[in-house]
């Protein structure tokens, strides 16, 4: 055998210097999403007096809870936060109530007129808040429900409600239907099949379903605006005192309208690509 | 089992599966059918029968003329930067960096977050004793007003970045989606046979990624027509923009019969570049492949 | 056309705790046609992987040719590809797709367009140049990708288990319409399956792979008759060749070889001592009178081939194969001696399963 040749490494380190390229570009961009979000909370946690100061200070001179209590006693902030948890919640029960039962029967029936039905939901997934919103205020008047978190509660949930028909469909698919068949051979009613059988399953993909409402109605701003005067949502409540309220006010607001979200995708992070996959077809 | 249930069974299956989805087709003509024929009725029906006055005032009026020019050009300049980001960190997760899963999450960030909240978020670097200007001010090159309403370019800058802060997300995520369902395969053959990185990108990741760009942009597109938050927290209603135009219209004039010609003109557009859109590109993809 | 020359080739997958190539070594010879052989996780497609570019080893070298290619990119190296998922490019037309890798060597278009239709010619695709992949079948897909790879001038052929998405009877008629053109063609290449049939029917020389090492390099039938080891010889053939406990004694004329309690005639220079017998079924001999030299067995299951009857075999406790023609009257039940010719019988180390030298 003869002797080894001399190997070039030169495409060896131009591989390692690409590689050094990507990863600064990773954390330029991760900077550029990150960076804000510790800005907010910096000033939702800075002093008053620490907000008044210019230059403002990157990093903080004192831990102060100041800015975000006086945001927190302001008029209608805890009532808009009360209210924002009750309609995301009754949104999201309403929705899953609603929607679940027409996700199993996208999935398990094909009924004719499936894919119209389909087709429909998707269009009105597109559908401008705006549109429904200020009509919405009208027959919610002559309802009398105007100004009331049912109000909101119907208008999130319809806007929820397509997307949740699909995920649910697509999650339901998901789980054989052998399963369920079996259990109803063995003597369940279809009911009972679906609470035994396909709900465990399906409790992962639902579940991520809910949050998903939840966190949609929780940033909804502008219906909820519409649609309320003084039972306002948390969201509904900061904007319409963007004006008149201190800019300290507004970053404690933004700050508190984002936590969620965080958490949110922090949770959500392993449904994500499925829930864009799923809903793209 | 005898005759009948095998006839039966299908009208059975039917009735299940009617009764299951009954209640959402309900919902959904209650709360977006009615509401949307009510809305057109709104803006056209004065106490007199059909009427253009309040789309002629809507017309009249120069901030809706501003409102137009300003949402199609934030259209206009945001998408493209918003691909084009997206389609880089979409890239570079693909070449597999460590950390990979980290920077997805944190990209993945602002999905989450609403459109009052990142205007407010925004507010903080942008307002004149803000993060923005304390670094200027360091610099020594000086602060700056970007969100006076005199500053109408760095307004629209502010509203810009704003929104490729929050909403590049969306379709990274919808590329990112679309790329995992590309088999390697293919970007390996082409590499063998003597395709550069960016002839692969040209001949192979760009065409097969085309179905999600394509659902990426409609629904960008009809979600960027819809802007309204984040110009309302940076820039009061210095920054016109049609839902603004809307909201204002609503609240502030208690006008909600010109506020729904202008939502109807806000939908009206949105079905006009989704229509637009899939024209486009379906005459793109022609023959049928998937 | 070029040698290809692989010296001491590492490799560890990231993660991983054993090597997926351990050291590998190997020549191809100008216009060879190579075939990697061996189970799933034996490192043959980890090698061919690696002469294309695909992965990079931790040590070790490449060589095509004159060029030495270990770490350039797969698309300087000048090499040819046919995939298992054959990856034919869905969105463009079967023309475009063959003509791929002209385009990216920037050929004038008329010569890409003489190449194409040529290559279309020899794969029978020539209705189907302007139809896209989703509108062929499996088969078809299969013969684009081929056509795609000899049509562009490569230096290497590398073919990853292409026959093995296909159904059996495709595979066996488009096997021998596959080593034609190689033939033809004339380019080295190198070829990954874990069918030994296919091994033994298209290769030139069969390189038997596991655990990420090569274990015998030979030609076809050197490989099927004299397999190194006991891993080689149960590996290849069909049915494997059969392994008896034996023992070697040396006599007065040659060696005796000693199974379960019958003594037969050993082959010449076998070292005395406890071994494994290896024998191919085909060669074993039927005979019903117990001549001198013949084990006594029993026949346990008769399978009737159509081509020839396979009997599984008692010797013993010991079970074995044995082949005879499919007219010789056989059934269950029957007590018959058997005649292993001595030129026929390796034999192996019990321990460790390397066989003898015996030449």
């Amino acid at each position: 055998m003869s002797t080894p040749p001399r190997v070039n490494t030169a495409p060896l380190r131009k591989l390692r210097r690409q590689r050094i390229a990507i990863q600064v570009a990773c954390v330029a961009i991760t900077a550029f999403m990150v960076l804000p979000i510790y800005l907010i909370a910096l000033a939702a946690f800075s002093s008053r007096s620490a907000l008044n100061e210019f230059p403002q200070r990157f990093v903080p001179s004192a831990f102060s809870t100041e800015t975000m209590s006086t945001f927190l006693n302001s008029t209608g902030v805890i009532p808009g936060l009360v209210n924002s948890v009750l309609v995301g919640i009754a949104t999201l029960v309403v929705s899953l109530l609603v929607g679940a039962p027409a996700g199993y029967a996208i999935a398990r029936f094909a009924f004719p007129g499936r894919n119209n039905y389909q087709l429909f939901l998707l269009f009105t997934r597109a559908l401008p808040i705006v549109v429904l919103s200020v009509p919405l205020a009208q027959l919610f008047l002559t309802a009398g429900v105007y100004d009331t978190p049912l109000a909101v509660t119907l208008l999130h949930t319809a806007l929820a409600l397509p997307t949740t028909i699909l995920l649910t469909a697509s999650v339901f698919l998901a789980v054989p239907v052998d399963a369920e068949e079996a259990a109803r051979i063995f003597g369940c009613t279809p009911v009972g099949a679906f609470l035994r059988v396909v709900l465990p399953l399906a409790l992962p993909g639902v579940a991520a379903a809910s949050i998903f409402t939840f966190v949609m109605s929780w940033n909804e701003v502008l219906g909820a605006t519409i649609l309320t005067l003084n039972q306002r949502t948390l969201p509904a409540q900061v904007l319409s005192s963007l004006s008149d309220s201190p800019l300290a006010f507004r970053f404690a607001g933004g700050f508190f309208l984002i936590v969620p979200a965080i958490i949110f995708i922090a949770v959500m992070r392993k449904y994500l690509l499925n829930m864009w996959g799923t809903t793209i077809r | 089992m005898t005759g009948p249930p095998i006839v039966r069974r299908p009208k059975r299956r039917l009735s299940a599966a009617f009764l299951l989805i009954l209640p959402s087709i309900i919902f959904m003509l209650l709360l977006f059918a009615w509401p949307m024929v009510s809305g057109v009725l709104q803006a056209v029906r004065s106490p007199d029968g059909f009427s253009m006055t309040y789309i002629n005032r809507m017309l009249a009026d120069p901030g809706f003329w501003a409102a137009v020019r300003n949402t199609l050009l934030l259209i206009v300049v945001l998408l493209p930067l918003q691909f084009m980001l997206a389609l880089a960190m979409a890239l570079l997760l693909q070449a597999r960096p460590k950390g990979q899963g980290v920077y997805f999450y944190l990209w993945a960030v602002p999905l989450g977050v609403s459109d009052l909240a990142a205007g407010l978020v925004w507010l903080s670097i942008f307002a004149d004793r803000g993060y923005l200007n304390s670094v200027m001010d360091a610099l020594g090159i000086g602060p700056v007003s970007w969100l006076s309403y005199e500053n109408y370019g760095s307004m629209f800058l502010a509203v810009v970045i704003a929104e490729l802060w929050r909403a590049t997300s969306l379709v990274m995520v919808i590329v990112v989606s679309g790329m995992q369902g590309i088999p390697k395969d293919y970007d390996e053959a082409a590499n063998v046979f003597g395709a550069t990185y960016l002839q692969r990108l040209r001949h192979v990741w760009l065409p097969l990624l085309k179905p999600s760009l394509q659902v990426a942009l409609i629904l960008r597109t009809i979600l960027a027509f819809q802007t309204f938050a984040v110009a309302q927290a940076l820039t009061g209603q210095d920054f016109q923009v049609l839902v603004g135009e809307t909201y204002r219209w609503y609240t502030a004039l208690q006008n909600p019969n010109v506020a729904s010609a202008l939502a109807l003109v806000v939908m009206a557009v949105s079905m006009l570049a989704a229509v637009v859109y899939l024209r486009l590109l379906r005459e793109d993809t022609g023959s049928g492949k998937r | 056309m070029a040698e290809i020359n692989i010296q001491n080739l590492v490799k560890t997958y990231p993660g991983g705790t054993e090597r997926a190539t351990n050291d590998v070594s190997l020549r191809v010879k100008e216009g060879e046609f190579m075939v990697l052989l061996g189970p799933s996780g034996c490192g043959k497609t980890t090698l061919l992987r690696m002469i294309a570019g695909l992965d990079l080893p931790d040590s070790g070298s490449i060589s095509v040719g004159d060029r030495e290619v270990t770490y350039l990119p797969p698309n300087q190296r000048n090499m040819s590809m046919v995939f298992q998922s054959y990856a034919v490019f869905p969105h463009r037309k079967v023309r475009a797709n063959i003509g791929f890798g002209l385009a990216m060597r920037k050929m004038p278009k008329a010569e890409i367009q003489k190449k194409v239709a040529w290559a279309a010619d020899l794969l029978e695709m020539t209705p189907y140049l302007d139809r896209f992949p989703a509108q062929l079948s499996g088969g078809q897909r299969q013969r684009v990708a081929v056509a795609r790879a000899i049509v562009v001038d490569a230096d290497v052929l590398l073919m990853d288990e292409p026959l093995s998405n296909l159904d059996a009877l495709l595979r066996l008629g488009f096997r021998s319409k596959l080593k034609k053109i190689v033939e033809g063609i004339g380019t080295t290449t190198v070829y990954v399956t874990h069918d030994q049939v296919e091994a033994l029917s298209l290769g030139d020389r069969v390189a038997v792979m596991r655990a990420g090492q090569i274990v015998q390099l030979g030609g076809p039938l050197e490989v099927y008759g004299n397999p190194a080891d006991t891993f080689v010889g149960g590996f290849i053939g069909s049915p494997p060749m059969n392994f008896l406990d034996g023992a070697v004694m040396s006599a007065p004329d040659g060696t005796q070889l000693r199974i379960e309690d019958s003594t037969i005639e050993g082959p010449a220079r076998a070292p005395e001592g406890k071994t494994r017998v290896g024998v191919r079924a085909e060669a074993i001999q039927l005979t019903d009178r117990n001549a001198k030299g013949t084990i006594p067995a029993r026949i346990d299951v008769v399978e009737p081939l159509g081509s020839a009857i396979l009997l599984t075999v008692k010797v013993g406790q010991q079970e074995i194969k044995v082949q005879v023609p499919a007219d010789h009257p056989v059934k269950s039940g029957d007590e018959v001696h058997l005649r292993l010719p001595p030129e026929s019988i390796r034999l192996y180390d019990p321990e460790t399963g390397l066989g003898w030298d015996l030449r």
